[in-house]
């Protein structure tokens, strides 16, 4: 068996985030699951962060990880709290209905 | 030989439940259950933290992702009384731009990742070395750096989550009328005599 090198990682994060940005054509009406994608993506971004870190022996990609994390998690937040107040004003989250600013 | 095998059926073991339940979490009809396979995707994705020797980073994900960010999901999915049927109508017709765009991009991505060769001076241009904290854990080893060299952003970060904790409470706030709240500053001022009063009452009368 082939040794598991820093391209099996890439190849991994890779195929993760093309996942992720399927996802988001995938479900262009449901936002709770393009906000899933997003995280998706940012978790392949992770891995590769993580990969070339181990490769180099360097440890800043660990802590640039940590960094992304706190970001996706704020992010999420304020996501999902935007979305609670557009489904208490509209009562629905479908993606096609927000252009209420629209001039 | 078997120090080879292990951690290569452990990644392919991961990478693949990894893969699989990412695409579920796009593909499922239910909402509750991307969530759930959100949970399964971070915990796989851990576990290839953990085989690349970041133990830190690979908890942290688990604690931050699984038991704040998916519960955080979960609870506005279940909460919300959504329609999913009528969302999911016509995320069809995008399927074919969805599988073009996606081919090409993870053509391209593969192809990088596997032709990808490192500069030969690349080695001169790491910034925190592992091997200067050869002797400790993991964990030691990014918080000696984290606390040191990476300060400023690790406020920043910091400030990041307090502006989204303010922002999501301000969001999401709201004041509805007619609910009964207790005033705990009017009862503990309260005075005997401002609310009992003393009567005289003649015989037959009765109190008006």
């Amino acid at each position: 068996m082939m040794p598991i090198t820093i391209h099996h990682f890439l190849a991994v994060a890779a195929i993760l985030f093309t996942i992720g940005v399927f996802g988001i054509f995938l479900n262009r009406k449901n936002i709770i699951v393009i906000l899933m994608s997003i995280e998706l993506i940012l978790l392949s971004v992770n891995i590769n962060f993580v990969a070339f870190g181990a490769q180099l022996g360097d440890l800043t990609g660990q802590v640039f990880t940590l960094f992304v994390l706190t970001v996706a998690a704020a992010e999420a937040a304020i996501g999902l709290a935007i979305l609670v107040v557009y489904f208490r004003n509209r009562n629905t989250i479908a993606v096609d209905d927000i252009n209420m600013m629209k001039g | 030989m078997n120090a080879e095998l292990i951690p290569a059926v452990l990644f392919y073991l991961f990478a693949g439940v990894l893969v699989l339940s990412a695409m579920m979490v796009v593909a499922s009809r239910n909402p509750v259950h991307s969530v759930l396979f959100l949970i399964l995707a971070f915990f796989n994705a851990a576990g290839l933290f953990l085989l690349l020797g970041a133990e830190f980073a690979a908890f942290i994900l688990v604690i931050v992702y699984v038991g704040a960010v998916a519960v955080l999901f979960l609870f506005v999915v279940m909460m919300l009384d959504i329609d999913f049927e009528q969302l999911r109508k016509g995320a069809w017709k995008s399927l074919p731009v969805g599988i073009l765009v996606g081919l090409v991009l993870v053509s391209q991505m593969v192809m990088t990742a596997v032709n990808w060769q490192s500069l030969p001076t690349a080695g001169s241009s790491i910034l925190s070395p592992a091997a200067r904290h050869a002797a400790a854990t993991n964990t030691q080893a990014v918080g000696a750096i984290l606390y040191t060299d990476y300060v400023y952003p690790f406020q920043i970060a910091g400030l990041i989550l307090l502006v989204a904790m303010i922002g999501a409470i301000v969001l999401t706030l709201r004041d509805r009328g007619g609910v009964l709240r207790q005033n705990i500053n009017s009862q503990i001022t309260r005075k005997a005599s401002d609310v009992v009063e003393v009567r005289k009452v003649q015989k037959g009368a009765g109190i008006s």
